[in-house]
Formats: C-alpha cells, structure tokens, sequence
C-alpha cells in the first residue's frame, strides 16, 4: 500500500468511522481513503475531503454526513474538497477490500491486471459469488463511474468490478 | 489584463467538457443498449465533474458574487468557447462515437502536459481528470474498432461518421491570444506540439480498425472564438433552461 499519510485527529476516528459512500453504504469513508485530514481547534472541526472521480454525486451527500455527524457528537463542523493529490484504489484499506468483496464488488486489481481485464484478455476477476475466475467482461462502465460490470460464466452471476485508478 | 487571459483560458478548457459533458448526457435513457448507454452517461459525468472543477475555479478568479453556475449557465452563444467537434449533434451511434474517440485522443494528449502547469489549481483538476480520461479514451477507440472492423454496415457507418467529424479536428490546435499568453507563462499548454503525436494516433486506431483516413484537408473553425454551428443553440436550449426558467435554482 502507498497511501499518502493521512492526518486525523484520534478521537474523531470513531465519528468518521460511522459516515458511509452512499452508493457503497458497507464501507465508511474512512476505509474508502477519502478523508484527507481531520482536525480539531476547539471545538471545531475541519476535515478535507477529495473524490473518487471529479464527477462523483456522492461527495455532497459525503460532505453533509460528515458535517451532521460531527454536529451531533458536539462539534463544529467545515467541509473542505481537495483535489490533490489525487485519489487512487490504493487508498483502500485491506479492510475496505474485504468488505467491497462481502458486499458483492469485486476489489480493484493493480494497474497493468486491471487493463487486461477490461480490455477482456485476461480472465483474471474474481467472482464475487463463487470465487471462480472464469468471469467476463459485460462493460467497461458499470453502475457507478468507479465500477464495471462483469458476469461469471460458471455461476452466471453478474457482479460489479471497482476499476483501478492510479 | 493576465487574469483575464488565465479565465478566458480556463473556459477554454472547461466549456469543451460541458459541451460534449451535455452532448453524451442527452442519451440517457436512449443509448442504443443498456451498457453502452451507461457508459455515455457515466462518461458525462466525469466531464461535468471536470467542468465543474474549472468553473469553480474561474467563479473565483472573477470574484464578487459570480457562482461556477453562473458561468456555466448564463453566457449567451458567442461568449461559450468550445471546439465546434464538442457540440456536433448524436446523429448516429457511430457519430457519438466518432467524436467522442476524436476528442478523447486529443483530451488525452492534452491533460498529460496540463498536469505539469505552473498553476497549482489547473495541474490539480489535470492531475485528476487524466485518470479518467484514459479509460473514456479506452472505450471509445475499442468502439471504433469494433464498428469499423464489424459488419458492412457499421463499417459504412463508422466510416462516414469519421469522414464528417474530420473537419472539425484542426481546430483544437488552433491558439487564441488566451492560449498564447498562458503558454508564454508556463501555465498552459502548447497544443502545437500534441498536433503530430495526435493524428499518429488516431492513424494507429483506424488502420486497426480497417477504416480508411480522410485525405481532406480543409477544416472547420470558429468555436474557440465563440461562432458556433447550427446545433450549439438548440444545446444551450437544453442546457440553460432549468437556469433561465427558475433564476438561481439550486441542487
């Protein structure tokens, strides 16, 4: 992992730890790598926050949650979005990985994998449902920008991919 | 008098990803199945995603109360700024395609030297969007191969999608006194150079995609001086309506 260090302050983990992606509510934004700092002055709190992809509908929602939820632990609360450095799968946590995978998302692959894949050369994405690789590439565009879909051949279940992003 | 130039720079930029942002948001719903539809769509919404980044980015270069939705809504025809190719209209699938794949190639080229900008903002939004860009690029150029080197009729039609939109590629080379100036002070691109690597490219794709490589060379031009075709005004109907009907409408 190469996550760039992140600053949030310890006592706010827990209240962070509670918000969700809306469109992914099984992982917490913390475990999806989007919150880039957190940091208390009195009581006030300031966290910066950065996208998935520039378009992403989620971050409103994401920045709202955060505020009402540091609201309602007593604080004071301002949303900053920051674009650099730029977020990528990497900022996933194993943890996150898991539970994308519980969920039925199939986690990100590295860089060079994930081009095979979706270029449909490498049969190499592993279905969510029976663990088989014998899957195929449905489309590059799934239901979310983050996402393409696939469908295991042996199982038949269609499933969706977290694209890599670097 | 540089600050102007470095807005008017910036719409440059932002008002092709809200064009063609708008262009592929119009097949909604009426993609011609349902994964190529949700490509399209999710296509726009990274190219509006970057367009906002931009708009933000002029609101606040203008100052006082200019919102990004300002900008982005209220201009009139002659003061948007995109490459005519943007706002052609979705004749056929293969025409979405076509220019999707012409523009991708370009936008692709283009953000890999803007993310070494000398304004941290416009590096940042890059830095961003080229991530992005690369896999509309991936899905745009395999449809042009798969149209191309398909049937005799998606041939056909792929061809002839290529044949009409070729006109409208020399333009994006093109430098305005904006472009000009922002190249001077290491802030924007010098698109002169791209123009080479650019046509070997596309050359690359249509050869693979056994489609033959229009031989015209005679171009459109106008956009980036804000004359537009016929079709920028029934999309700037579409565009601007929710912002024109309830002034200061909001999310």
């Amino acid at each position: 992992m190469t996550a760039e260090k992140v600053y949030i302050a310890e006592q706010l983990i827990p209240i962070l730890e509670k918000v969700s992606d809306p469109e992914i509510p099984v992982l917490s934004i913390l475990e999806m790598g989007v919150v880039r700092s957190a940091l208390i002055e009195n009581d006030n709190v300031k966290v910066q926050i950065t996208p998935t992809y520039s378009g992403c509908p989620a971050m409103d929602v994401i920045g709202d949650d955060i505020i009402s939820a540091l609201n309602r632990a007593g604080y004071q609360a301002k949303v900053e979005l920051v674009l650099t450095p730029a977020w990528t799968t990497d900022w996933i946590t194993e943890k996150g990985r898991r539970a994308l995978e519980d969920y039925g998302i199939a986690a990100p692959l590295g860089a060079e994998a994930d081009k095979e894949a979706l270029l449909g050369h490498k049969k190499i994405v592993k279905c969510t449902n029976c663990g088989s690789r014998n899957t195929r590439l449905v489309s590059q565009f799934g239901s979310t920008a983050c996402k393409a879909l696939f469908q295991c051949i042996d199982c038949q279940e269609p499933f969706d991919y977290f694209k890599c992003l670097k | 008098m540089s600050n102007n130039f470095l807005y008017q720079y910036i719409l440059g930029i932002a008002d092709n990803s809200l064009v063609l942002g708008q262009r592929l948001g119009e097949l909604c719903g009426h993609g011609p199945n349902l994964e190529t539809d949700i490509a399209c769509t999710n296509i726009s919404l990274d190219l509006l995603g970057q367009a906002r980044s931009y708009f933000q980015y002029a609101a606040q270069l203008k100052g006082g109360d200019t919102k990004e939705d300002d900008i982005a809504f209220l201009r009139t025809e002659r003061e948007y700024v995109n490459v005519l190719l943007v706002e052609q209209p979705n004749t056929d699938f293969a025409y979405t395609i076509g220019r999707q794949f012409l523009f991708d190639a370009f936008h692709l080229l283009f953000l890999q030297e803007l993310q070494h900008s000398h304004d941290i903002t416009i590096s940042a939004i890059a830095k961003k969007a080229i991530k992005e860009v690369s896999y509309h690029y991936r899905f745009s150029s395999d449809w042009v191969k798969r149209l191309g080197d398909g049937t005799e009729e998606s041939r056909l039609k792929m061809q002839n999608a290529i044949n009409d939109l070729w006109t409208y590629t020399d333009e994006l080379f093109h430098q305005t006194e904006a472009d000009k100036a922002m190249i001077v002070e290491g802030i924007g691109v010098d698109t002169a150079k791209l123009k080479e690597a650019y046509y070997h490219a596309l050359t690359e794709i249509l050869k693979e995609a056994t489609l033959d490589i229009p031989e015209s060379k005679w171009f459109q031009k106008g956009g980036k001086n804000g004359v537009h075709t016929e079709h920028m005004g029934y999309l700037l109907n579409d565009l601007q309506y929710m912002q024109r009907t309830y002034p200061n409408l909001e999310w």
